[in-house]
């Protein structure tokens, strides 16, 4: 193909699209590449969004992006094997300030997004698969797709496909992915009628409910589960690393059946239909594993290049971050006139370390380590939490005092003093 | 010689495995459900498209639906369409198939404008309204021939202005000689669909399709589209009602299962004497023969 | 059915929208069935279409008209002779050589200059490719109402309409359509879908000659040959009195060979789901279901079949339903008549060999009947 764009972009999620949108807006001719049937067919995610990052590409996106709910009440859940123990933080958003989290479908905001793009001029295709990049000597000059006459050339190359990043791996750009690094996130649809969902969570009009959770529900292994109220569904979902399920063996699915009738939450979810099950995978690395993130004629943004705060499940919006940052990087180089070497571009890693993403992602380098050599802290303490707690509320004629004193006794049978103490400095330190 | 000039009508549907009812009040759940490109209209397609690769021509693809139909136009634009015409109009909401037909048959009166239509091809059927109705009422329309149900055009000859078509039917399949102008549905599962490449997926993805309103698609009478051109009226949508009863069950133990099966041929006896009287009679020289599963 | 993109649920308000019948649209009477032959005979549907006539004209106090048409007299008698055993009270005959193998531009002119002349107030079709074909360019002539593939007809009480009810939104739904100021009112039902009536050759009825204005010369469309489908598949399971049915419940195309044992023994046909059809494992022919064939035999097998409503809609009206499914919630339990929760492979030949009337222990004490209704 003769035709030349000034940017190819690889892939049609949050960060493809926001950064395809913000070169568009630089006057760019951009083409973006698709391997599903539309942009969102085939991605997953709980999901919340964000609403910072978005805001900042499209300002008034609350008046047409489809968003399902509003977060009003965030809950965060530490499960034994029957009870939990919780806490919950609810603020009705007050009139002069707009909510900032929001539940999606990805199949229709990623529609949406894309749409937005197409309207600023970028030309999507979609069901094509990019196989390879084309390189001059090291300088990637363009992608080879799946479809017949399908080599196209730009000047810069985005990847921006997501977790398992074929294309990174296949041209050395990223090393394999590691099976402790990629957490495997399974997800559940499960639908309701509007009023039903309504009535369970206490919410009315857009307002939403996110329940996170802990605990024994994951078997011991890393990982967390989630609820989270869309219109008409509830998406639940289990995600543990990866390393994890093949050592432990137990299949994904099991483990979400197994969620699913725990007693707290098999009452939100009794009477729903089952509309579909996926899984995919979450880069949970964090700091210590983003790539190298840009080269001679390509950067790499969002999911590919590692980019998720695996503690407060934010992707969506570090996609988009990162898909603008690396936009706004080659647009100013090439209004400088400077050429996209490989020097160059590693201003997107510059700008990137001023941004929240790098700076969150590095206050919680250590969380991963610290939980996979303490797994107690997954098995051990949410039951004795959840002990502590029957313990102290039920009235059953032991004074209070008593009582007390068996909760001691038991953090103590199972953790000595020192080791609750360092479990302490642990997560303090991880978490810091 | 000229090569055709071809519409080809295709409809954007609700993707119907993704539709769901209701659990409680049986109505339509319609969230998230996404939209496709009739998949019987891709038949449609690769038949015309066929026909361009070898005798050349022009193919416009055309849709009546609301602007995000567009997408199905788009994708026919991709598989080597040349032309795309999008009919929209909020005049046109609440079309039945009759006024469906009325409005795309006039729109391909406008087409013919440009240059006289040849050939029309539609889907055997849609999987939303799944009536098979619109081919063969925009034919009428048009006054032109219909061949519906077609699976194979052996002879399309442009000099001569004939056509030969293979029509099925439950029995056997129909050979027909017929003349140009004519619409054709053409039967699901025709031949395969084709990848286009990907100078023709940007050439698609770059095409304006032209949106037509119901003045540009020719249409005067406000009397023959959406719901007064619409002689159907839905009465009544409801979930089809399950059976009261459950089916009575054969219970049985782990290694009983013989004893569970002559139950339940019992039971079928009892039920169905006649048939199992006839069977009695031819059955006897099989046995043995059956070979033992796996 | 609405072409709105569908919202019919919304759409219920509309039937309300009634004015009184145009007094012209009045003297339309009568219960009308278009009979679809060829050289073999006439297809079963034009008669449970006739039994559906019947009943839906003994409502409305009118008569049963059928029509009957071909390109020879003599086979023809008969078959108008049938129709009145069937139900009719007056058929319309017309003989005329152009008429000889079905075409749409005669058939259609014919059908619409009978409907002009004599003014019948339904006019009844069968779901097949002539009927559809046909249906669709008739209504579209006479700019009426037309309501494909229905499941079930009635006479609407408050409108006098014909209510005709038929499955949309790939099967989830069924929704009832009415033509209210529009006459005839046309719908076509899909073979097996209503009962076969009994035949009365008691019944006495008109068989009325109608001539039409037809040539050859005029006709554009020529029917040059004829080709009938391979031996193989002449395969009719419409017609099948008894079907052994399979899904992706067996699990590979190599244990379909348990269901045509079966079958065999049963001197029945082997029937399929769509997930069966589609993982290749048995010939299209076979499906049943809404995008399949309908069927109502004397005794259904279902084994390893979930019963997704795509496939009950085509096996519902089976007199005996037998299903076999490891799922004790699988909704073809609802459909069925009897069930065993089990593996349909190793019931089937159990099975199989209890038809065959090879000895299986007979003693059924010790087992428990469970019947939940
Ligand atoms: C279960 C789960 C729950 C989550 N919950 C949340 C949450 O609540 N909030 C949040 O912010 N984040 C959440 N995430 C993370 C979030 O989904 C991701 O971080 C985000 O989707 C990353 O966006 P992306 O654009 O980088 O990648 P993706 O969304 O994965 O998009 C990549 C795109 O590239 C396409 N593609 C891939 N390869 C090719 C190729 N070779 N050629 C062409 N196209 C290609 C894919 O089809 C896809 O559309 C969750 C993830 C999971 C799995
Ligand atoms: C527009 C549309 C049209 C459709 N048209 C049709 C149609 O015409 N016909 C049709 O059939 N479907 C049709 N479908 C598909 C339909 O919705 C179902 O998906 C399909 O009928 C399911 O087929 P199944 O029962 O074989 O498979 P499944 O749903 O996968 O069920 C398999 C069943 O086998 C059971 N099982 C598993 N192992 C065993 C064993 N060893 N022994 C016994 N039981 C076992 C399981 O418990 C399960 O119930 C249509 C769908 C759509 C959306
Ligand atoms: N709104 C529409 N726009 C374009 N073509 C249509 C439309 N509705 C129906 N058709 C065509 O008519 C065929 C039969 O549709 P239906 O009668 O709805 O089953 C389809 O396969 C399409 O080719």
């Amino acid at each position: 193909m003769n035709e030349r764009f000034d940017a190819i972009v690889v892939g049609a999620g949050p960060a493809g699209t926001a950064t395809a949108l913000t070169l568009a807006r630089g006057g760019w001719k951009v083409l973006q590449i698709e391997r599903g049937e539309y942009p969102g067919s085939k991605n997953v995610q709980g999901a919340i969004l964000y609403a910072d990052s978005l805001q900042k590409l499209i300002p008034n996106f609350r008046e047409e992006a489809p968003l399902e709910r509003h977060l009003v009440e965030q809950r965060v859940w530490v499960l034994d094997d029957r009870s939990y123990i919780g806490s919950t933080y609810r603020s009705p958003v007050s009139s002069d300030a707009e909510p900032d989290r929001y539940t999606i479908l990805r199949a229709q905001f990623d529609k949406w997004f894309a749409k937005k793009a197409q309207e600023e001029g970028v030309l999507l295709i979609c069901e094509t698969t990019v196989l390879d990049l084309l390189r001059e000597g090291e300088r990637v000059v363009g992608v080879r797709t799946d479809r017949e006459q399908g080599e196209v050339y730009a000047d810069v190359v985005i990847l921006a496909d997501g977790v398992n990043s074929v294309l990174a791996r296949k041209a050395g750009i990223r090393p394999e992915l590691k099976a402790g690094e990629v957490a495997l996130g399974v997800k559940e649809l499960l639908f309701y009628s509007q009023e039903s969902l309504e009535d369970r969570f206490g919410i009315q009009g857009d307002e939403g409910v996110a329940i996170e959770m802990v605990g024994k529900i994951t078997r011991g292994m890393v990982g967390t589960a989630f609820l989270y109220t869309n219109k008409e569904s509830l998406a639940v979902g289990i995600g543990c690393l990866l390393s994890d399920f093949r050592k432990e063996k137990v299949p994904p699915y099991v483990l979400l059946a197994r969620l699913k009738e725990h007693p707290a939450l098999r009452p939100l979810l009794r009477d729903g239909e089952m509309k579909e099950y996926t899984a995919h995978l979450i880069p949970e690395g964090g700091y210590k594993a983003i790539p190298k993130l840009s080269g001679d004629g390509w950067l790499i943004v969002g999911d590919a290049g590692m980019f998720v705060n695996s503690v407060h499940r934010e992707g969506s919006n570090l996609a988009m971050e990162t898909g603008r940052i690396a936009a706004e990087t080659v647009i100013e180089l090439k209004q400088a006139g400077e050429p996209f070497t490989e020097r160059n571009l590693r201003r997107y890693r510059q700008r990137l370390d001023q941004s929240f993403v790098m700076k969150d992602l590095r206050k919680y380098q250590h969380v991963h380590e610290v939980l996979d050599q303490n797994r107690h802290f997954l098995t051990t303490y949410p039951e004795l939490v959840n002990r502590a707690a029957e313990t102290l509320l039920r009235v059953d004629g032991v004074d209070k005092r008593a009582k007390e004193k068996e909760v001691t006794r038991s953090f103590r049978k199972h953790r000595s003093y020192r080791g609750l103490f360092s479990d302490a400095v642990k997560l303090w330190r991880a978490f810091r | 010689m000229r090569g055709p000039n071809i519409v080809v009508c295709v409809k954007q549907v609700p993707d119907s495995a993704q539709i769901r009812v209701h659990p409680v009040t049986g109505t339509i759940m319609r969230q998230g459900v996404p939209a496709v490109l009739n998949p019987y209209d891709l038949f449609a397609l690769e038949e015309a498209l066929q026909i361009k690769d070898r005798l050349g021509g022009r193919i416009v693809a055309l849709c009546m639906g609301p602007p995000q139909a567009e997408a199905a136009l788009r994708k026919a634009l991709s598989l080597g369409v040349d032309d795309a015409v999008l009919v929209s109009d909020r005049a046109f909401a609440g079309s039945d198939t009759l006024a469906t037909s009325f409005a795309l048959a006039s729109a391909i009166r406008q087409v013919g404008q440009e240059q006289p239509v040849d050939l029309v091809f539609t889907g055997k059927q849609t999987i939303d309204g799944d009536t098979g109705q619109v081919g063969p009422g925009v034919a009428k329309r048009l006054g032109m021939q219909l061949l519906s149900y077609v699976c194979r055009i052996p002879i399309l000859d442009m000099d001569s202005q004939s056509i030969v078509v293979h029509r099925w039917t439950e029995k056997g399949v129909q050979v027909l000689k017929s003349k140009l102008p004519c619409l054709i549905t053409v039967l699901e599962g025709t031949s395969e669909g084709r990848f286009a490449s990907l100078p023709e997926m940007i050439r698609a993805a770059r095409q304006p399709i032209r949106v037509w309103n119901r003045q540009a698609a020719g249409i005067e009478d406000l009397s023959k589209i959406g719901l007064k051109g619409s002689p159907t009226v839905v009465g009544k949508v409801f979930a089809p009602s399950r059976r009261a009863e459950r089916a009575e069950c054969i219970e049985w133990e782990q290694d009983q299962a013989e004893k569970a099966v002559s139950l339940l041929w019992e039971k079928i006896r009892a039920r169905q004497p006649e048939l199992v009287e006839k069977l009695s009679g031819d059955n006897g020289g099989e046995n043995g023969q059956e070979r033992v599963s796996e | 059915m609405s072409e709105s993109g569908g919202k019919p649920a919304e759409r219920k308000g509309a039937a309300r929208r009634k004015a009184a019948l145009d007094p012209r649209l009045a003297e339309y009477r009568g219960v009308w069935v278009f009979v679809e032959r060829d050289e073999q005979g006439v297809h079963p549907v034009s008669w449970e279409l006739l039994g559906a006539a019947r009943a839906l004209a003994d409502q409305l106090g009118s008569e049963v008209g059928a029509v009957v048409a071909g390109g020879a007299e003599e086979s023809l008698e008969s078959h108008c002779r049938d129709a009145v055993a069937y139900g009719a009270d007056r058929v319309y005959q017309t003989v005329h050589p152009v008429l000889a193998g079905y075409r749409n531009e005669p058939y259609a002119k014919l059908l619409c200059e009978l409907v002009k002349k004599h003014k019948p107030e339904i006019l009844l079709l069968g779901a097949t490719s002539l009927g559809r074909d046909l249906a669709s360019s008739v209504a579209t002539t006479l700019e009426t109402g037309l309501t494909a593939d229905c499941t079930e007809l009635a006479i609407d009480r408050e409108s006098r309409a014909l209510a005709a009810t038929r499955p949309t939104f790939g099967g989830n739904l069924l929704c009832t359509i009415l033509t209210l100021n529009y006459r005839p009112q046309m719908a076509t039902v899909r073979p097996r879908v209503l009962p076969q009536p009994k035949k009365d050759h008691g019944r006495s009825g008109q068989i009325q000659k109608e001539e039409i204005d037809l040539s050859e010369e005029e006709m554009v469309t020529k029917l040059l040959e004829f080709l009938p489908h391979a031996g193989g598949d002449r395969l009719d399971l419409s017609l099948a009195e008894v079907i052994v049915a399979g899904g992706k419940g067996l699990q590979r195309a190599a244990n379909f060979s348990l269901l045509e044992e079966l079958a065999r023994a049963l001197g029945g046909e082997v029937g399929a789901t769509r997930a069966a059809v589609q993982a290749g494992w048995v010939d299209v022919q076979r499906q049943i279901g809404q995008t399949g064939k309908t069927v109502r035999p004397k005794l259904y097998i279902a084994a390893g079949i979930s019963g997704e409503i795509q496939h009950r809609v085509g096996m519902e009206g089976s007199d005996l339903i037998v299903a076999i499914n490891t799922d004790p919630n699988a909704p073809i339990f609802e459909v069925a008549h009897y069930g065993i929760v089990g593996d349909a492979l190793i019931l089937l030949p159990l099975l199989t060999r209890m038809v065959r009337g090879q000895a299986v222990a007979t003693k059924t004490s010790g087992l428990e009947v469970c019947s939940s209704s």
